[in-house]
């Protein structure tokens, strides 16, 4: 009873994972552009981590001056495309819109900013030029959301920037992460190549920095070291059958789809287990991919960490929600998943779940072993990186953000607090 | 039940709504589809020596997403023959006895004046529409708006014209001129039936800013066209209030200018129109368009008790007057109503900008409905217009509405301010902030330049 059939080529993955949030067409941008009331001291701004001025870009879309709507945005977020398609609009800019106060729509900002973003992209339109080299080199970990927002920065103050990226592509979990329906891959990679043109940093992929001759020689060769690391694999749960094949962690589902799209194969039932926007994600990708999906919380529905409208989604792709309910064990038959053991939390019934899949949305560990080969970083007791107001850690020469310091949260909030680091670390190496 | 048979100055249709002379009218094919949809009566495009037109021939303004608000054009009088014209008037007047069919004319000469007349009469026009409006093309061969801003040549083809008519003769004037009543009188003088207004307005309605040319753009030029649409109703009703308080023009008027709907309609016949003209919203909507009006018009007149136009011509008129004669007394002042207001505070920077600095936002970050300073509030209404929801901004009244003091009294009982610092001025009293406040003001975040912004 799964509302989509298993996609066989490309362009059936591209019908079951059609974007959520199309781009407009002249026409559209035009008329939603016209419905922006242009608030005093709105609140869609106040409610952006980055702080665009939504209604000057929106003004500027609505006065046929869509290159100049699309400055306004990157003045504030380097992934302004990225972020009009990916951010949960309805709980900030949208979600602030005043409209929402009266029984009128909320103006459609992500789109617009897409809009406006997506035709300086198209248009390989330069609005940025490092500033002259400062002398000063940096080396940024990890180019995500936080190393490429950091690194933006840094050029325009005349920083040499080099990014270590342990994989192949840019962008983080905007291209690895991020559910397919949101932003596809060509979106997500194409913004990175109109930034990288225009800052010229260097990225070197595939070059994970995993001991400590390589922090050694990071240390040694530059002045600064910004750390956008991100978060590790999924944490284990610790019950039995952990380890039977097709037994996935979200975010490595996720990263698999993301790359290998219709190649993928996802069996006749999946059970995902979790409650937050990861597992909701994970929930919904199954079910476009022809699963009948059963999404297994330990909680009640009103305590899930995931955002209503994420749920409301994956509801409507067809998953169904049990709540209450924890793992106790993965069942196996020679070596493969055949259910899930669940106990209510309530009554303490048992019951089990018959499944082809068990996807652990659960939560991502810390990356501890990385870290524990930098001296002097102090972590929290949850293993998040602690930082000062300007993002510096506890070893002076190292700055870090995005989720390796906040947790877990979304890209637009690595974007902004990756370029306060590169402030941070301006303060830190030209202040005389 | 509502009747809106219409008589104008002796012209009868069955309701009051009509189809200006503009390309709606060019031909019998589109007067007959109009009649049928419900149109009363039909200028028909002007006639005269035929004319060879440009392309293209309009420009148009548009608000936000709002098309045609404002209409230009730069097309000029019919460019058919006058006998394809002549043969269609009387197949429509056939077809449709009792809707009016207008002829609108315009040529040079005596002769021709003459030699017209007696051709549209002939082809069973009810009535003549004398063209002295059209500001572009026309204008520059001493026709259209060249004789309607000269009142004298007006009156006196105007008498040409009346030589001859046995039909009503309506003139209709432009509004490119100072003061519509002097060439209003003059058709009275010449002895004109009946006038119409306003004709289109010189315009210039936009830029092609890439190519540096207006539009509408013929080759890579230009030139003035005449405006129309929504935009130049307040204008027009303006001429129209000026040309019924007038005692000397005292023959009907047909209302012209913006008119696309009932209300507006109902606008122009309280200005004391007795039909009105529309050309924009057809071009715009088409001929269907008059299903609301004809609707409107009924459900307002039963609504207020009217059974004739009659009823209720230029029931506005008494109730304008100079502004010498206004209260000075009225006081009113705004009232937001919180459950309403949305927050966008839009009234808040409306006032403090462009106003009088009486509208306050809260300390308190969270709470986005700003408050009305009473003592501040001049009334004037601006907070009222800009807020994007209905009623949530009202006018409440202050005063006891038992005095009434007037400019006129004041000068009369000589209580008016004489002298530039004089104690009597209005303002003298009123608060205003210090100039320096202005820049110690605190801004929102996003006003100053991104690279400041550290949140």
């Amino acid at each position: 009873m799964s509302e989509f059939k298993q996609p066989y080529s490309e362009k059936e993955f591209e019908e079951n994972f059609s974007q959520i949030k199309p781009l407009m067409s002249e026409t559209e941008a035009y008329y939603e552009s016209s419905r922006c009331l242009f608030c005093y001291d709105a609140p869609c701004v106040n409610a952006c981590p980055t702080g665009i001025d939504i209604p000057l870009f929106i003004r500027q879309i609505n006065s046929k001056n869509d290159l100049g709507a699309a400055k306004t945005i990157y003045n504030s977020n380097f992934f302004g495309y990225a972020c009009g398609k990916v951010c949960p609009t309805e709980v900030l800019c949208e979600g602030a819109c005043v409209y929402n106060n009266s029984d009128v729509k909320a103006i459609e900002i992500g789109r617009l900013q897409t809009f406006a973003t997506g035709k300086a992209i198209a248009s390989n339109k330069k609005f940025y030029s490092p500033a002259k080299s400062n002398g000063k080199k940096v080396a940024v970990i990890g180019a995500g959301p936080a190393g490429i927002g950091c690194a933006c920065e840094l050029r325009l103050n005349g920083f040499d920037v080099d990014i270590f990226e342990a994989k192949e592509k840019p962008s983080g979990l905007t291209v690895y992460g991020v559910a397919p329906y949101k932003i596809t891959n060509e979106e997500a990679l194409d913004e990175m190549t109109y930034l990288e043109k225009q800052f010229g940093y260097k990225i070197h992929y595939n070059k994970k920095i995993s001991n400590k001759e390589g922090i050694s020689s990071l240390e040694k060769n530059y002045d600064a070291i910004f750390i956008g690391i991100g978060l590790g694999k999924t944490s284990d749960l610790k019950i039995k059958g952990e380890e039977l094949e097709n037994v996935f962690g979200a975010v490595e589902f996720v990263e698999q789809l993301r790359m290998n799209h219709h190649k993928i194969s996802v069996p006749k039932r999946v059970v995902v287990l979790g409650g937050g926007n990861t597992a909701m994600d994970a929930a919904s990708e199954s079910a476009r991919m022809g699963a009948e999906v059963i999404l297994a919380y330990r909680r009640s529905k009103e305590e899930m960490g995931a955002y209503d409208f994420e749920f409301d989604l994956a509801k409507s792709v067809g998953v169904k929600g049990m709540f209450n309910v924890s793992p106790l064990e993965i069942i196996g038959e020679n070596g493969k998943v055949i259910g899930v053991k669940l106990k209510s939390t309530i009554d303490g019934s048992e019951l089990v779940e018959d499944c082809n899949w068990v996807i652990k949305a659960t939560g991502q560990s810390k990356q501890k072993e990385f870290l524990s080969l930098i001296d002097g970083i102090s972590l929290d007791e949850k293993g998040k990186i602690m930082v000062d107001k300007d993002f510096q850690t506890t070893n002076k020469k190292y700055f870090a953000a995005g989720d390796a310091v906040s947790g877990g949260k979304e890209v637009v909030n690595a974007v902004a607090d990756g370029k306060k680091a590169a402030h941070g670390i301006s303060e830190l190496l030209l202040k005389k | 039940m509502a009747n809106l048979q219409t008589n104008f100055a002796g012209i009868k249709s069955p309701n009051p709504f009509w189809l200006a002379s503009a390309p709606p009218t060019n031909s019998g094919y589109q007067i007959m589809k109009a009649f049928d949809a419900g149109w009363g009566g039909a200028v028909w495009k002007t006639l005269g020596v035929p004319v060879v037109n440009v392309s293209s021939r309009y420009g148009s303004l548009n608000y936000r997403d709002t098309r045609m608000m404002g209409f230009s054009n730069i097309e000029l009088i019919t460019d058919r023959p006058l006998k394809d014209n002549l043969r269609e008037i009387e197949e429509v007047k056939k077809r449709f006895p009792n809707h009016a069919v207008i002829a609108s004319l315009m040529v040079e000469t005596r002769e021709e004046w003459h030699q017209i007349m007696k051709d549209v009469t002939n082809a069973g026009a009810d009535g003549v529409e004398l063209n002295f409006g059209c500001p572009h093309g026309m204008c520059e061969r001493g026709m259209g708006s060249a004789v309607g801003q000269e009142p004298k040549v007006l009156k006196t083809i105007v008498s040409w014209v009346k030589e001859v008519a046995t039909i009503p003769v309506i003139v209709k004037l432009t509004p490119n001129i100072s003061d519509i009543t002097r060439p209003a009188v003059a058709a009275v003088e010449g002895g004109g039936d009946a006038i119409s207004l306003i004709n289109t307005i010189q315009s210039i309605v936009g830029v092609d800013i890439d190519n540096f040319v207006p539009y509408p753009v013929v080759d890579g030029k230009s030139t003035n066209g005449g405006y129309c649409g929504p935009a130049v109703k307040p204008i027009a009703m303006n001429m129209l209030k000026n040309c019924a308080q007038h005692p000397q023009v005292n023959i009907p008027i047909s209302g012209i200018g913006g008119v696309e709907n009932w209300r507006d309609a109902v606008e122009f016949i309280l200005l004391g129109a007795t039909s009105v003209q529309v050309c924009t919203a057809v071009m715009h909507y088409g001929f269907g368009i008059i299903r609301e009006m004809i609707v409107g018009l009924e459900q307002y007149m039963d609504e207020k008790g009217f059974r004739t136009l009659d009823d209720f011509r230029g029931k506005a008129l008494g109730n304008i007057m100079h502004w010498e004669d206004l209260n000075l007394k009225y006081k009113i002042v705004a009232d937001i109503n919180e459950d309403k207001c949305i927050g966008c505070q839009l009234c808040y920077t409306a006032c403090e900008d462009g106003a009088h600095q009486a509208i306050g936002l809260s300390d308190d970050p969270i709470n986005r409905k700003p408050h009305i300073i009473e003592e501040n509030c001049v009334g004037c209404n601006l907070c009222s217009l800009v807020c994007p929801v209905e009623e949530c901004i009202t006018m409440e009244r202050r005063d006891n509405g038992k005095e009434n003091l007037t400019w006129k009294d004041r000068t009369l009982a000589g209580t008016i301010p004489k002298t530039f610092n004089d104690e009597l001025a209005g303002g003298l009293h009123h608060w205003v902030p210090e100039p320096g406040d202005a820049l110690k003001k605190k801004k929102p975040l996003h006003y100053q330049s991104p690279s400041q912004i550290v949140k």
